[in-house]
């Protein structure tokens, strides 16, 4: 491919690059335990949700942020970081039409036209913009299931014992740098409750995006399927172009009890920074989930933005019989760079985990794959399948695969298989001559190579997803 | 329909092609024959547009208009064909979400409106009808996991739905048994018409037993050293290319 193209590609601007005016009520930037107490006395919370972030943030001072990952970054300033920022409307609101039309405009600019979705997609969404819930949406139809679907903020005032009970069990707050600072200045993110044996007739989703300069996010998610249920859950995210690195750093636990499965779906699309790499999100996440006796965990993954991306969506296999899924499609362009992958932690006996990871580079990126499979000493015929495969465009980027592997059971079954391939030029060309132009191909041969993995999405989203990596890798190549 | 004139093109600092004159014209159905390394695949590709090949000199004129000014793709929506003699694989992509899209970018590619759904579908229908080859085709991937037979096949497959003006077969025989010949060089003849041409390239006598050509030329070091009729062909089976090689030594 000429470079001519290459160039083209890597020049395709951010499609979400804007911001909207709308005020904002935001604390000044810096972190100590006063501002601590300030986020929790703006949200009400009771005393245990705030001790429970002091204890956090106590042990996060004393931590160090990670540096054995395969990236490069400017270590991000955590005193200029404003850790608080809500959208000012007071108010509860009953309906949509009660909602800023500057809001909503920026909804439709980024596609989510929330009525749209209401009444085309029977999809129930829990909005998050900066921080802060404004609009939640099917509730009642939920409700009637005793399926609860909220922000974590309102889950803390009306359902403090679940709360209580869960968070934190599958990312303790000292599980690392970023989760440490996650549990002590987290604003807000969505909470949601399947009760036992019912089966959650919706896919449940969330929107977030970033919507304030200077504005760190730190979303809190916490899924608990109770015994034989099941949630599938979406979640999606696009962010403003903006000029400073914006500091990302979510926590997510799912919680699958005896015979309960979780999907857990990601489009993560954050401001990758422009063609020179400058600016861009930095996301560093913690993901993970526990299964209990016969549970399952999927997790779906189509990453595409983000300057420095840094995510493991893991799985805790405890339960006898239990399964742990990752499918993953990591797309990285112009200067971005990804380390990403999963880890599956066996402890149960006739435990399975499959990993399917599809890593795409291109511009002057890197994309890591980094995936751990451990088979614990009591994990009798544990069973791990895991492909990891790389698809390099143009001669300026990298693909890096750091699989681990750990078996203290003479039983376990791993397998992992690893490709490395370029686009060809003799596959473009035959696309070219049954009158495919290159972009096209380009964006045929890439959905082909992604579809293992589109296929786990469920239908609307595998839509969103496929537009994405278009957009993605827009005159791109390989 | 096409005119090529006094053709040169090389690979790198090699030449391939020497100064080429051929003239098709619709409704006429075209073999060049000759010895490996001859030339033949060259002409193909540089007729496509391949850009690994570089036209050093001469013209390809099609229905009246300049093909080098034209991308491989715009050379497909005027029309042009290549059969490829090494069809490749495009994992994931299954052969109707291919032809879907290669008709419909085609159509674009001539300011027309895309095909409809049901249209496609029954269009895909008579077509793997015609070249006797089981629906299952159409939901795998694009060539991935093929045999060489089927690849030759879907290639076909791909003629019959785009439909082009000219279609040069390149190697279409080699890898196919003798059922498989007689399905494809069927095909083809089933999609003859006054208007459209096919270029055959080939070795072997052997597929103008079933796609009867008008005219057989030789190509031989990067020119057409003879021009003849049917009998031509036979002639060369007979006596091989080793006369040639003498003649024009």
């Amino acid at each position: 491919m000429s470079d001519e193209i290459l160039d083209e590609i890597t020049a395709s601007d951010y499609k979400y690059g804007f911001t909207t005016d709308i005020e904002s009520d935001t604390v000044p930037p810096g972190l100590n335990e006063d501002v601590i107490r300030l986020i929790s006395e703006k949200k009400n919370e009771p005393q245990w949700m705030l001790d429970w972030r002091l204890d956090a943030y106590k042990s996060w001072l004393a931590m160090v942020e990670p540096e054995w990952h395969n990236v490069t970054y400017t270590k991000p300033d955590f005193q200029a970081v404003s850790y608080y920022s809500a959208p000012k409307q007071k108010k509860e609101l009953d309906s949509l039409d009660e909602v800023d039309p500057e809001l909503l405009r920026t909804f439709e600019r980024l596609g989510i036209s929330l009525d749209e979705q209401k009444r085309l997609s029977g999809v129930a969404m829990d909005v998050v913009v900066d921080s802060v819930s404004v609009a939640t949406t099917f509730k009642k139809t939920l409700a009637e299931k005793g399926i609860i679907f909220c922000s974590m903020s309102e889950a803390i005032q009306e359902h403090p014992e679940l709360v209580r009970k869960h968070l934190g069990t599958v990312v303790p707050k000292r599980d690392n740098f970023y989760a440490a600072l996650n549990s002590a200045v987290f604003t807000d993110g969505s909470f949601c409750y399947i009760p036992k044996g019912i089966r959650c007739p919706m896919e449940l989703s969330t929107y977030f995006r970033i919507n304030e300069a200077n504005t760190g996010q730190f979303e809190r998610t916490l899924v608990i399927a109770d015994q034989g249920s099941y949630v599938s859950y979406l979640e999606g995210c696009t962010a403003p172009s903006r000029d400073e690195n914006q500091l990302h750093a979510a926590v997510v636990e799912l919680v699958a009890m005896d015979d309960a499965e979780i999907k857990y779906s990601t489009v993560q699309n954050w401001y990758p920074g422009d063609a020179e790499g400058k600016g861009g999100v930095f996301n560093f996440v913690t993901k993970r989930g526990i299964c209990e006796r016969n549970a399952k965990i999927s997790w779906t993954q189509v990453e595409t933005g983000s300057a420095v991306t840094w995510k493991y969506p893991s799985c805790i296999l405890k339960g006898d019989n239990s399964i742990g899924e990752f499918y993953s499609v990591a797309v990285t362009n112009k200067y971005q760079q990804a380390d990403t992958g999963t880890k599956m932690f066996h402890l149960g006996k006739n435990t399975k985990s499959t990993i399917i990871s599809k890593g795409i580079s291109a511009g002057k990126s890197h994309n890591s794959y980094r995936g751990l499979v451990r088979v614990g000493a009591r994990a009798e015929n544990a069973r791990n399948f895991s492909q990891c495969d790389s698809l390099l465009m143009g001669d300026q980027c990298g693909a890096h695969t750091f699989p681990y592997i750990e078996a203290q059971h003479p039983t376990a079954q791993i397998e992992h298989e690893a490709t490395t391939s370029k686009i060809g030029e003799d596959q473009i060309f035959y696309c070219n001559q049954r009158g495919i132009g290159t972009e096209e191909a380009i964006a045929l041969i890439v959905n082909g190579y992604c579809k293992d993995v589109l296929n786990q999405l469920p239908m609307e989203f595998a839509v969103e997803a496929q537009k994405l990596l278009e957009v993605s890798l827009e005159g791109s190549v390989g | 329909m096409i005119k090529i004139n006094n053709l040169q093109a090389r690979v790198e600092d090699k030449e391939i092609l020497k100064g080429i004159n051929l003239e098709v014209n619709p409704g006429e159905i075209h073999a060049i024959m000759g010895p490996n390394g001859s030339g033949k695949s060259t002409l193909s590709s540089v007729i496509a547009g391949r850009e690994d090949y570089q036209v050093t000199g001469g013209s390809i004129d099609f229905e009246g208009e300049n093909l080098m000014d034209l991308d491989p793709e715009e050379r497909a929506h005027k029309g042009i064909f290549l059969s490829f003699q090494y069809p490749v694989e495009i994992p994931g992509v299954t052969v109707s979400n291919f032809i879907k899209t290669a008709i419909n970018e085609s159509r674009k590619g001539r300011g027309e409106e895309p095909m409809e759904a049901r249209e496609m579908l029954a269009k895909m229908r008579e077509k793997t009808a015609l070249l006797e080859m089981d629906k299952s085709y159409l939901s795998r991937s694009l060539n991935e996991g093929f045999s060489g037979g089927e690849k030759k096949r879907n290639e076909i497959f791909q003629m019959a739905m785009l439909e082009p003006k000219l279609a040069i077969l390149d190697e279409t025989d080699s890898g196919l048994d003798i059922d498989a010949l007689r399905i494809v060089a069927g095909g083809v003849n089933k999609l003859r018409s006054a208007d459209n041409a096919v270029v055959v390239i080939t070795h072997y006598q052997r597929l103008l037993d079933y796609i009867k050509p008008d005219f057989v030329h030789v190509l031989f070091n990067g020119r057409i050293v003879k021009s003849g009729g049917p009998e031509l062909a036979h002639e060369l089976e007979e006596k091989g290319y080793d006369w040639i090689k003498a003649e024009n030594a």
